[in-house]
């Protein structure tokens, strides 16, 4: 097996790892955002609630909720049909993806998951704020939605961006977890010729990943510099 | 009737009462000063003033108008609020920033909802909009020029001492222009030799007949530029009058006493 060749088939499971990857976070961070206000909520039963669901999702190992994501559908449907399964033909028809309905189900589990981590990171930095902000806010006539646009977000934001660059550092790994319910990522790929008794492919999806770590770090350390101007 | 009546203002914090009926009157153009020590609830009252406490009981009323209690929250979050002004005893500058920014950006945003609450459309609203924050520049920047920060208009709060913070702060303050300007002790948070260049800030708007409650710890201004002074003592006014009435022949104990720690310390 040629050395061109096997990148060439990593570069189609980096592809899906790319994927889960890219769209887990543009949906977990509001996500996250939206269940740290819950934890956060001054209704009891709510933030009750949400404190748990955190609990739970950050208590439970992520494989284990990939299969729970993926097999509990089908095993509570009357048919027992595995109804991800039967997106595997949509998403191979009409985006050339296979295992789609598998991935699908990964998407779920990880935004989930990490939007439950996202809401602590979130929480921690709405919660650093001090109330002195909120109440010059206030006494300028503003009101909440606008005080938290305005004064607090762009503070939270400058808080959270080592916490969170650490976070979505580990997303990028967390992503090779896909391949236990059948998704074709990149080092599912590389273990395909591994099964064929090629193993250095293996090896070789580091640099896959080191490469995408190492651009990431770039960019966090842009961010931070960019927001460098002030202090908070 | 006066401007501003408070009366009968009480507050508690749990178990403890912290305001136990405060009442005062003030005309348009006056200027109170509020001395006591520590713990005696003056920040707890101006805090009332400006709705981040909701007083337990009393009133208060402004131009013969309610403005606490009032029936509705609207009421009280729309217009009432900017009757009064707060300047903060630590600036509260929003760090991210400029200080020109500081000030505009409340401008901005009550111009904002004014407009929303005329129920102006979206797109109208917005051709307004630029027009007016082109104009809250030349008043921020006039503003923050009349402080003395001609030079300051982009730094960030990070890059200013505590006295041009406090001064930025005055400058935010004023761009609202309340009928009532609070003061919080502006100069506690500064170093010695910064209080000067804030207490002339402040002695500015003095001069130019603004209505102004300052909550102080320095007794020489409050005794120059005071048309009156409210000595405060366990959650109650212990005594009120003119500065020459309070500091050069108290009435109460417990004035005579404040007074008396007050030289020690010097
Ligand atoms: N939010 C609060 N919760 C509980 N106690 C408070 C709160 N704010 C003020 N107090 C208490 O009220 C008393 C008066 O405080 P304050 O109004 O700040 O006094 P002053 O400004 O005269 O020093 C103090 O004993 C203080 O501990
Ligand atoms: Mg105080």
């Amino acid at each position: 097996m040629d050395f061109i060749t096997v990148t060439q088939s990593l570069f189609e499971g980096f592809a899906i790892t790319c994927l889960i990857f890219l769209l887990t976070l543009v949906f977990a961070l509001p996500l996250g955002l939206l269940i740290s206000f819950c934890t956060m909520s001054k209704i009891k039963a709510i933030k009750g609630v949400f404190k748990v669901i955190v609990w739970v999702i950050r208590g439970v190992p992520l494989m284990l909720q990939l299969f729970i994501v993926y097999y509990l559908p089908g095993m509570l449907s009357p048919t027992g049909l595995n109804p991800f399964g039967k997106l595997d033909n949509f998403f191979y028809f009409n985006l050339g993806i296979d295992n789609g309905g598998a991935l699908l189900a990964t998407l779920i589990a990880f935004v989930i998951n990490y939007a439950a981590y996202f809401s602590e990171i979130f929480r921690g930095g709405i919660e650093s704020i001090p109330r002195g902000q909120y109440e010059a806010g206030k006494v300028l006539g503003m009101t909440k939605n606008q005080i938290f646009k305005k004064v607090v977000f762009m503070q939270v934001v400058k808080r959270i961006v080592p916490p969170m660059s650490n976070e979505i550092i580990t997303l990028v790994k967390d992503t090779a977890l896909a391949r236990v319910i059948g998704v074709i990522e990149i080092i599912k790929v590389a273990d395909m010729f591994a099964s064929k008794a090629i193993i250095w492919p293996l090896f070789y999806t580091s640099v896959f990943y080191l490469v995408f770590v190492g651009l990431l770090t770039v960019l966090f350390g842009f961010i931070e510099k960019k927001l460098s101007y002030y202090k908070v | 009737m006066a401007f501003l009546e408070v009366c009968d203002l009480r507050k508690c914090f749990g178990e403890t009462e912290v305001l136990k009926g405060v009442s005062f009157t003030m005309e348009k153009g006056e200027v109170i000063s509020v001395i006591g020590s520590s713990g005696n609830g003056k920040t707890t009252l101006l805090r009332c003033l400006n709705f981040l406490e909701t007083p337990d009981d009393g009133t208060i009323t402004v131009g013969g108008k309610r403005v606490f209690p009032v029936a509705t929250e609207e009421e009280k979050t729309g217009g009432n609020r900017l009757t009064f002004g707060l300047v903060f005893q630590n600036f509260n500058l929003f760090p991210q920033y400029n200080a020109l920014r500081n000030v505009t950006l409340a401008m901005d945003i009550k111009d904002e909802n004014e407009l929303r609450a005329a129920g102006v459309k979206s797109k109208e609203r917005k051709a307004i909009l630029k027009q007016r924050k082109a104009d809250n520049v030349q008043t921020a920047t006039a503003l923050l020029e009349r402080v003395g920060l001609k030079d300051k208009l982009l730094n960030y709060p990070c890059e200013l001492s505590g006295g041009q913070q406090q001064r930025v702060a005055i400058a935010r303050a004023l761009a609202l222009s309340p009928d009532i300007l609070c003061f919080d002790e502006p100069t506690s948070a500064l170093d010695p030799e910064l209080t000067g260049e804030v207490l002339k800030v402040i002695k500015g708007l003095i001069d130019e007949d603004r209505t102004i409650i300052i909550v102080t710890h320095e007794m020489g201004f409050a005794r120059n530029v005071s048309d009156k002074i409210i000595f405060m003592a366990d959650g109650v006014i212990e005594e009120t009058g003119t500065p020459e009435e309070v500091f050069d022949a108290p009435k109460s104990e417990k004035t005579r006493a404040f007074f008396a720690k007050a030289t020690e310390k010097e």
